[in-house]
């Protein structure tokens, strides 16, 4: 196939970039056209962050160069990169919390008069651009901080539709989205395609990528292992190029046998108004126990709330070797009671970002590593944080370097290795693989299922169904803040379990109303 | 102990810090040296030595506060305060040096953890809280000593006058242990890790199953304790209780922590690089003096100095920054 050189939107030409020692982009070649979508794939520090980066002006190459419509193109900063078309939006949020839905969608361009900001041409240029992705409902006074992850992700990609967008590059846009908002926003990017617009698509979810795509290009240790049309590939094949493995995909977890006559955790009746009311479920001693729900249909608080980090209104938990029915009143008393949470925002309640794996790992047991006095063990300390940290077959080189160097799914992987140094009994994870590859995810399906073969408990919030279906031994379905159904490894279906988690919605009638409207 | 390329030993100490610190330092005495006889001088060493007690004091109580994220302004007032108490305590109800001491190390203690208390349990700035706690420090410190000097005898001068034959005064040893203690317990210490923590992700400390509060608190008391040591170290250089005394020390002490290197947002420093912080500010003070400077002219170059040092720190950590960070950020 003999092209010229205009037909191509985006040329990058050997482009690398090294930090250090290590080269995280190796020798790129890259060739965009108008009017399609590209799937970049690859696992954990592949380099696909980064080459997005380099391509919309916030990281610049160490070599190669780039062509843009013909012209060379080689953007110092995102406003650069911005002014030619190129728009990314990316894996972490990045609104600002008190500052309102409009203001955030046009904070580098609000529209002025006499040095003073317009308010009404504000409103109404946010409301078309809200519009645009389907959430005509909302208000754009609304503060960012105030609505859920999935719709600041949805403000962030309205905020860069609404620019000039040749380019559009999405790094792992669905992560926090469920899948209705997942839909609104493959039907924008669909009408995108047919204005010219071109679109590269960063995701883990394999299933997205053949649906939307066109043609997908693979990267390996920063270097580009594959590249062709969507269609010639299957998802086993984009797996075994990513993981260099030729072997299939993980089979399903065998069954295991959970002892539910004496369970580690009952809790009834649980309420947190408006976000749930009225949860009873046990959890058993091995059981890898599975919430599954639509975004917004409270799981999260659960979680929240059964961790103490937010207050129950009414109900009861009960744990083994706890006398006292009443729910936790702060994660200290949890955690005591052998509680561990993975949370859903890593970077924001998880991680000390610019701190060493050391202490990020070591947080919570800083008791097994000290004298009496409160001094450290370190080398015991050591010793913990690295039995933790290869646990997890966390990437790294040493435990005294900063998690913030670290890739998205190696930084998970370090706030799951917090709570393996301890004796805990329940694990509280909620979204353990958002924004992770598919060889971490593995691995970290793996440490679930070693703790519940352990006699642990895991209790696990997930918008992958699939993710679910694979890990879990019984899955409980959220809908609207109450649990619409409970499902067992040897009789569940996917649609019965998608069914209920709709189901909350539909008995309501105010909601049916609602979500009518909505589309 | 770790054979890692990178070989950051984050918690104990910035090798790379330290030595820029003992640059600037050295080039500080190189200077005033060419430019006095008298500077590089036994005697002049002494007079530092003495002269830096009561800010080293302070500032490592600063550091401790600013890396567990808070700010203490009042601790000039308290020092002053403090100092009231040991007086009030040693003339008007003749209690013996000893006792006296207690009671005004005390009360900075009760003055740092009634800090904590407001601004950690409240939910407000410890910017704000300390502001007030300045204000109503310095007006109970007037309100004892009738505003005025009050000499109290020279049983309080032991501690600054310099030890016969070593012309270095205890107080200033007092202070070196403080600083080593200090580091120690920052770096070696559950609870100095728990300040980091705190003060780099107070939720994420929370959701590890530790209540922040107490440690919070305590840093609070901890700096409130060392203004008493510190009202100690003052009063007995001048063997008299001064309610002027300190005015605006703090923002010496904070200035100190941020040449070395303590970041104000939390999270980030150390107890030594503080300490080459006070010689840096030291130095110059006594240099200046020497070679003759006005008053003016001394604030004009101690400010550039203060800001100067901050920006290099700034870009060197930039510029080490980029070297090492790897792909996401």
């Amino acid at each position: 196939m003999i092209e010229r050189q205009g037909e191509f939107l985006l040329e990058v030409r050997e482009v690398w970039k090294t930090y250090g020692a290590q080269r995280v982009v190796d020798h790129v070649d890259l060739c965009l056209k108008p009017g399609e979508i590209l799937g970049l794939l690859g696992a954990n520090g592949a380099g696909k962050s980064t080459l997005c980066k380099i391509m919309s002006g916030l990281v610049a190459p160490s070599g190669g160069q780039m062509r843009l419509a013909d012209a060379p193109y080689s953007p110092k900063t995102k406003r650069d990169a911005e002014e030619r078309g190129v728009q990314i939006v990316q894996q972490e949020l990045n609104l600002i919390p008190t500052m309102s839905v409009a203001e955030n969608l046009f904070l580098n361009r609000l529209p002025l008069r006499l040095g003073f900001i317009c308010r009404e041409e504000l409103n109404l240029k946010a409301r078309e651009a809200l519009q645009r992705v389907g959430l005509d409902q909302l208000s754009v006074a609304t503060p960012a901080g105030a609505l859920g992850v999935g719709t600041q992700q949805m403000i962030e990609i309205a905020g860069a539709l609404d620019r000039n967008c040749q380019l559009l590059i999405l790094d792992e846009p669905t992560a926090a989205l469920s899948r209705n908002e997942t839909e609104v926003l493959f039907k924008w990017l669909k009408r995108l395609k047919k204005q010219g617009v071109c679109i590269v698509y960063v995701s883990h979810r394999l299933d997205e990528i053949a649906e939307l795509t066109d043609r997908i290009v693979i990267l390996r240790d920063g270097k580009l292992v594959q590249s062709g049309t969507t269609k010639d590939h299957t998802t086993d094949e984009m797996v075994r190029w990513m993981t260099g493995e030729n072997q299939p995909p993980a089979k399903p977890s065998v069954v295991r046998d959970v002892d539910s006559s004496e369970p580690l955790m009952r809790v009834r009746g649980l309420t947190r108004h408006p976000k749930f009311h009225g949860v009873d479920f046990d959890l058993g001693s091995g059981e890898v126990l599975g919430i599954a729900g639509l975004v917004g249909s409270g799981r999260t608080e659960l979680l929240r709330c059964l961790y103490g980090a937010d207050q129950a209104d009414c109900g009861t938990v009960w744990c083994q070797d706890r006398r006292s029915t009443q729910p936790f009143r702060s994660p200290r008393a949890a955690a005591q009671q052998g509680l561990a949470m993975v949370t859903e925002n890593r970077k924001a309640e998880g991680l000390l970002m610019n701190q060493p794996i050391r202490p990020n790992v070591s947080l919570g047991q800083m008791g097994r590593v000290s004298w009496i006095g409160g001094l450290i063990r370190r080398r015991k300390e050591t010793q913990m944080v690295e039995t933790s940290v290869k646990k997890m077959a966390v990437r790294h080189e040493s435990i005294e370097q900063d998690v913030q160097t670290l890739s998205g799914g190696n930084q998970q992987k370090v706030v799951i290795a917090r709570w393996l140094g301890g004796d805990h009994k329940i694990y509280l994870v909620d979204e353990p693989t958002r924004g992770v590859d598919v060889s971490a995810r593995k691995k970290i399906y793996e440490v679930f299922a070693e703790l519940a073969n352990a006699g642990k408990g895991v209790l696990m919030v997930s918008s992958d169904l699939d993710e679910l279906l694979e890990v879990c031994d019984r899955i409980l379905v959220m809908s609207a803040g109450a649990l619409a159904g409970e499902f067992h490894r040897s009789s569940w279906t996917r649609e019965a379990i998608m069914e209920a988690c709709f189901a909350g919605y539909r008995n309501n009638l105010d909601q049916a109303e609602l979500s009518t409207q909505s589309r | 102990m770790n054979s890692n390329p990178k070989g950051r030993q984050g918690f104990i100490l910035d090798i790379w810090r330290v030595a820029g610190l003992l640059v600037a330092l050295g080039i500080l005495v190189g200077v005033f040296s060419t430019m006095s006889d008298r500077f590089l001088t036994f005697q002049t060493l002494t007079v530092i030595a003495n002269q830096i007690p009561d800010l080293t004091v302070l500032s490592v109580g600063m550091t401790l506060v600013l890396i567990c994220g808070g700010i203490d302004l009042s601790v000039g007032s308290v020092l002053a305060l403090s100092a009231a108490v040991l007086g009030l305590l040693m003339t008007d109800f003749e209690w013996g040096f000893g006792g006296a001491i207690v009671g005004c190390l005390l009360c900075g203690a009760i003055c740092g953890l009634v800090n904590g208390l407001v601004a950690v349990l409240g939910k407000i700035p410890s910017f704000i809280v300390t502001l007030g706690m300045l204000e109503i420090a310095r007006g109970a410190t007037y309100w004892l000593t009738d505003a005025s000097i009050h000499y109290i005898g020279s049983s309080v001068e032991a501690l600054s006058r310099p030890i016969k034959g070593m012309f270095i005064s205890p107080a200033f040893f007092v202070a070196i242990s403080v600083v080593v203690i200090g580091q120690l317990v920052l770096s070696r210490t559950v609870l100095g890790r728990y300040w980091v923590a705190i003060g780099t992700n107070e939720t994420a400390v929370r959701m590890s199953g530790i209540d922040a509060r107490p440690y919070s608190i305590f840093a609070f008391v901890v700096m409130g304790f060392l203004g008493g040591v510190a009202g100690l170290m003052q009063t007995s250089k001048l063997a008299s209780v001064d309610p002027n005394a300190a005015i605006g020390l703090e923002l010496s002490a904070i200035a100190a922590c941020v040449i070395g290197g303590t970041s104000l947002m939390g999270g980030r420093g150390s107890v030594i690089t503080t300490f080459l912080g006070v010689l840096i500010i030291q130095v110059l003070q006594t240099g200046l003096a020497q070679v003759g400077a006005t008053e003016p002219s001394k604030r004009l170059v101690t400010g550039a100095v203060i800001i100067a040092a901050v920006l290099f720190d700034s870009f060197q950590r930039r510029f080490r920054l980029r070297k090492l960070d790897r792909g996401d950020r």
